[in-house]
């Protein structure tokens, strides 16, 4: 019983090198000023990825419509800024509001089925309401955006300037807040429960383990970070346009939790700053061709194995693959 | 272990890789952010070889200074154009920003242009409310309204047409093109019978058409984006509406140049109003036309080309007036007012909207010399945007 | 109306035949190919190429539409897809999604990334109508043309598969793999066949639809989402499934944009999302299969 108990405690415990990484993570707008803006898009895409982790990794649930609540978030927060009261934060608690809420609905509908089942059914929900923006033009500026969007300074004092830094310190404030949450919930014997949910649904079901609201609760709760990334990208860029819900967003954001691995949160993060850098630095170079790159780099990571790719001395090992 | 500390030293090599210091003194950067993949790529690759042409041939040193264009890919993306923007402005501080393939794209960039004084060259998107977003910005493209009004004005007095369907796609410019279309048409004595939209991201304009053949009207006025004309242009064929009787009317984005030879001779008679056809006969076009298919493998220069065009004239122009001194102010106040012969026709920059004013063209698709081509027929001159001119 | 509905069912069949060789490759390898589109895309540029280029007949370009992403798909099943299989179903997407990339940017780059268009042999434009008013039936010659072909071909597979010896073996292998390899079939042979003919249906779905749905680089992308919802409603087990849910979805987003066009966009999702949390395995599932 103590070595299942001590297995547990090991894996909640903090690393060392977290103590190195949040640290300079938070001062990374300042130490490398001239990217606070791209700093600021990973953070908010690493949060997305970590609200997509906290289902699919640890609850098992493929969703290619994790999109609806980002972009639910986004559009919440930009028509709050505009229409109630330009202040980020209450603005933003607005939002974790609307998509968790939005979020408990849809979980009636990832109850049952196969994987595809939940693929398809998650993204018809996004393209539903990105249908739903693009027709509310009246409401959400459909197709070219949402205008007029002007925040107001975070906490009173903090303009969101062109230069990006309060919009990057946010950013990485609020994504490190519900890391820590995040953190807590899965390393929880509530998180084990899901981890178990995942493995085996049979056993978890023979064992008691209440199947359906375990999932409702972790859907809920995914949906409503997920709101919260999308408020960041509203806030932080003063925008929102129906591209928030499309396709490309989810299938983007499965990729890049892929490539970083499921089940731990740290793959949210790393595979944002990887797949975000690389998409970067490889667009500057070929802007036109900078899509078969990055399917290339998809498709020998898969087939090479990403264990495999992070030692390049084992390329051309046969063996264990 | 091991591999989460890689991946961390990995990346923040990548970050500290991508971190170039900017030395610019006596450079004058252009940042052109253009969807170069995607649904809208053609634009992006039509105004990129326009650019690159007017500096292969005004050459690259310009008031003194060594000018730069820097091309960066939004993917029709407004936040990504709008990130792109800001980087451009903030890390490689470029004097001017160029490009925006779509309404969205220049809307969001515009309160970048407004912080940071930066003039906004909108050489592609066309929605009539884009000048307004703020007081930098510059249009050498069209507007949508231009082209319905011309249109509609056409149509009523000398096509001879009284009902009218109208069939747009479900978006900002489409929106425009019906609003407008139906205002002028209806002052001229004509009705629309109804207004169909179509949503964006549809593959089948069928249904739609089918809907058009039953209500039998005069005429059939389409707009929708720049590569989806093919597509209800081949319907229309293919349901038989030229056969009863229902003539085919809409803005020059139905007929797109780059497209057009394609479409085979179902598309002979269609009559068109837009601000430019690459059959466009002038010495300055000929010239346009055959440099760049020249640098271009034969490829054909749209209107999309000629905004790319044009928008470099009106940012050399400008820089040769200040020399590159009293930063993006200065440029502006030399870009408002420019009037010039373009490969469209002869066109001015209005001081005061900051909006393009050149001729609407009347044409038809005729064959001529085995390919086909927009014949202008007819000339609207000095057209302004209907929806600033009230 | 009754051209509504016969436009809808030429729709329909269209997308059956693209996303037939998904389904069947889906139920048999268990395998998600998002590749798919991309087999399509193919198709319809060999088309294209071997018209413009070569001028060849429509009719002639069409076998070669199938034969070309066949071969492709057989090549590269052997080579890259075959060590995915074991692998989980994340990285077989993200693996399919990586080709689908790096197929639209080479296609972008080799052909550029306008629309193609398609010119039909005369035979093929122009309409019949039939009977008057509101029970006229109007029926494009293409539309016909396409609807003729799809209907062959189904009765082909559906022959295929239940009458043929391949058909029982491919069958075996979908219900049990291994079993089915410990009786002696070669189950790697069913897969690569399986997988070439899924293919080269794609490629002649995507020649096929070049008229109708138009082509550019961005084609398997675009219609990923159609494929993908006529697998999941038409379930993996059967070619009739798919079919039946091909021409469903195809009436309805045909008939939903005519009559209720402010909403046609929503109808698919919406009827897709009601079908799936009624009957999450898709509407036509085997009895005793054990996916």
């Amino acid at each position: 019983m103590s070595q299942a108990f001590k297995s547990l405690e090991r894996a909640r415990r903090w690393r060392v090198w977290e103590f190195v990484f949040w640290p300079l993570a938070l001062a990374s707008p300042w130490l490398l000023s001239g990217h606070a803006l791209i700093i600021n898009e990973i953070a908010i895409v690493a949060l997305f990825a970590v609200s997509l982790d906290l289902v699919l990794g640890y609850a098992g649930i493929v969703s290619l419509g994790h999109a609806a609540f980002f972009g639910m978030g986004a559009y919440s927060a930009a028509l709050f800024a505009k229409l109630v009261m330009p202040d980020p934060l209450v603005g933003m608690i607005f939002a974790i509001l609307v998509s968790t809420l939005l979020g408990a609905v849809c979980s009636l509908t990832i109850m049952r089925g196969t994987d595809l089942t939940r693929l398809m059914v998650t993204l018809g929900v996004a393209l539903i309401l990105m249908e739903l923006a693009n027709k509310l033009d009246w409401l959400t500026g459909g197709a070219d955006g949402l205008q007029g969007v002007i925040m107001g300074p975070l906490l009173g004092r903090f303009e969101f300037d062109l230069y990006g830094q309060t919009a990057a310190w946010y950013s990485l404030t609020v994504l490190l807040l519900f890391f820590l949450l995040s953190r807590r919930l899965v390393h929880s014997p509530f998180g084990a429960t899901l981890t178990a949910l995942r493995d085996n649904r049979l056993r978890s079901v023979a064992i008691g383990i209440p199947v359906t609201s375990r999932l409702v609760v972790i859907y809920t709760v995914a949906a409503g970070v997920a709101g919260a990334a999308g408020a960041l990208l509203a806030q932080t860029t003063s925008f929102a346009s129906i591209d928030v819900f499309e396709l490309h967003r989810s299938a983007d954001l499965m990729l890049l939790l892929v490539i970083g691995g499921t089940g731990w949160l740290y793959g949210g993060v790393t595979g944002a700053v990887v797949f975000k850098l690389m998409q970067d630095w490889i667009a500057a170079i070929t802007p036109q061709y900078w899509t078969f790159w990055i399917g290339l780099f998809l498709v020998v990571l898969v087939l090479v194995g990403r264990d495999r790719l992070l030692r390049p001395w084992t390329w051309l090992q046969r063996g264990r693959p | 272990m091991q591999k989460r500390i890689f991946i961390s030293a990995a990346a923040l090599a990548l970050l500290a890789m991508s971190a170039t210091a900017t030395l610019a003194q006596d450079k004058f950067k252009i940042g052109l952010i253009l969807p170069m993949t995607g649904p809208q790529a053609t634009t992006g690759r039509q105004i990129e070889a326009a650019a690159r042409l007017y500096m292969a041939q005004h050459g690259d040193m310009v008031g003194g200074k060594k000018v730069e264009l820097i091309v960066k890919d939004d993917t029709s993306a407004p936040d990504a154009t709008k990130r792109l923007a800001q980087e451009l402005v903030v890390n490689e501080k470029v004097n001017v920003l160029a490009g925006f393939g779509i309404t969205p794209s220049a809307l969001a960039t515009a309160p970048i242009a407004t912080q940071s004084k930066t003039p906004q060259v909108v050489m592609a998107a066309a929605t009539s409310s884009i000048t307004l977003a703020s007081p930098y910005i510059v249009r050498t493209s069209f507007t949508i309204p231009q082209a319905a009004v011309s249109v509609a004005d056409w149509a009523a007095a000398k096509g001879g047409m009284k009902k009218v369907v109208t069939l747009v796609s479900d978006y900002g410019p489409g929106i425009d093109a019906e609003k407008y279309f139906k205002e002028r048409f209806a002052l001229n004595g004509g009705q629309v019978v109804d207004a169909l939209r179509v949503p964006m991201r549809n593959p089948d304009f069928a249904p739609f058409l089918q809907k058009v053949r039953d209500i039998k009207p005069d005429a059939l006025f389409v707009f929708v984006p720049s590569g989806a004309g093919a597509a209800v242009m081949k319907q229309f064929l293919e349901r038989g509406m030229d056969k009863a009787g229902i003539k085919l009317i809409g803005t020059g984005d139905i007929t797109d140049d780059d497209q057009l030879n394609d479409m085979g001779d179902g598309a002979i008679g269609v009559m068109t109003a837009h601000h430019y056809s690459t059959y466009h006969q002038s010495a300055a076009n000929k010239k346009f036309v055959d440099a760049f298919q020249k640098a271009n493998k034969g490829l054909r220069p749209n209107f999309m080309a000629v905004g790319g065009y044009d928008g470099m004239r009106v940012i050399y122009e400008a820089l040769k007036v200040t020399k590159g001194q009293g930063g993006g102010d200065a440029l502006l106040a030399a870009m408002k007012g420019q009037i010039f012969e373009s490969p469209r026709g002869p066109m001015f920059i209005d001081a005061q909207t900051r909006d393009v004013v050149h001729n609407m063209y009347l044409r038809k698709v005729e064959k001529k010399q085995g390919q086909l081509w927009n014949v202008e027929f007819d000339v609207l001159k000095d057209v302004k945007d209907p929806g600033k001119a009230k | 109306m009754l051209t509504i509905l016969f436009d809808g069912v030429a729709y329909g069949m269209l997308l059956f035949i693209l996303a037939v060789g998904l389904s069947v490759t889906m139920g048999l390898m268990n395998f998600i190919n998002l590749a798919h589109g991309a087999f399509a895309m193919v198709g319809g540029y060999t088309t294209i190429l071997l018209m413009q280029r070569l001028d060849l007949p429509f009719l002639f370009c069409l076998p070669l539409a199938f034969a070309l992403p066949a071969l492709l798909g057989a090549l590269l099943e052997v080579t890259l897809y075959r060590p995915m299989y074991k692998k989980p179903h994340l990285e077989q997407v993200l693996f399919s999604i990586g080709l689908t990339f790096m197929a639209v940017a080479a296609m972008d780059y080799f052909m550029g990334s306008t629309q193609q268009i398609i010119q039909l042999p005369d035979w093929l434009k122009g309409r019949t109508e039939v009977g008057q008013g509101a029970w006229t039936l109007g029926m494009g010659h293409y539309r016909l043309f396409i609807i003729l072909i799809c209907a062959a071909l189904t009765i082909g597979l559906q022959y295929i598969l239940s009458s043929t010896r391949f058909g029982s073996r491919l069958r075996a292998s979908v219900d049990d793999q291994r079993v089915a390899a410990g009786l002696g079939i070669n189950v790697n042979l069913v897969f690569l066949s399986t997988f070439a003919v899924g293919s080269g249906l794609a490629g002649l779905g995507g020649a096929l639809g070049t008229e109708v749905l138009g082509l550019d680089p961005t084609f398997p992308l675009k219609f990923m989402i159609y494929f993908l919802i006529v697998v999941a409603v038409g379930g993996t087990s059967s070619i009739t499934g798919p079919l039946l849910a091909a021409l469903l979805l195809g009436i309805a987003d045909v008939a939903g944009k005519y009559y209720i066009p402010k909403f046609g966009a929503f109808i698919v999702y919406f009827l897709m999302i009601v079908i799936l949390m009624w009957r999450p395995q898709g509407l036509f599932v085997r009895k005793g299969s054990s996916r």
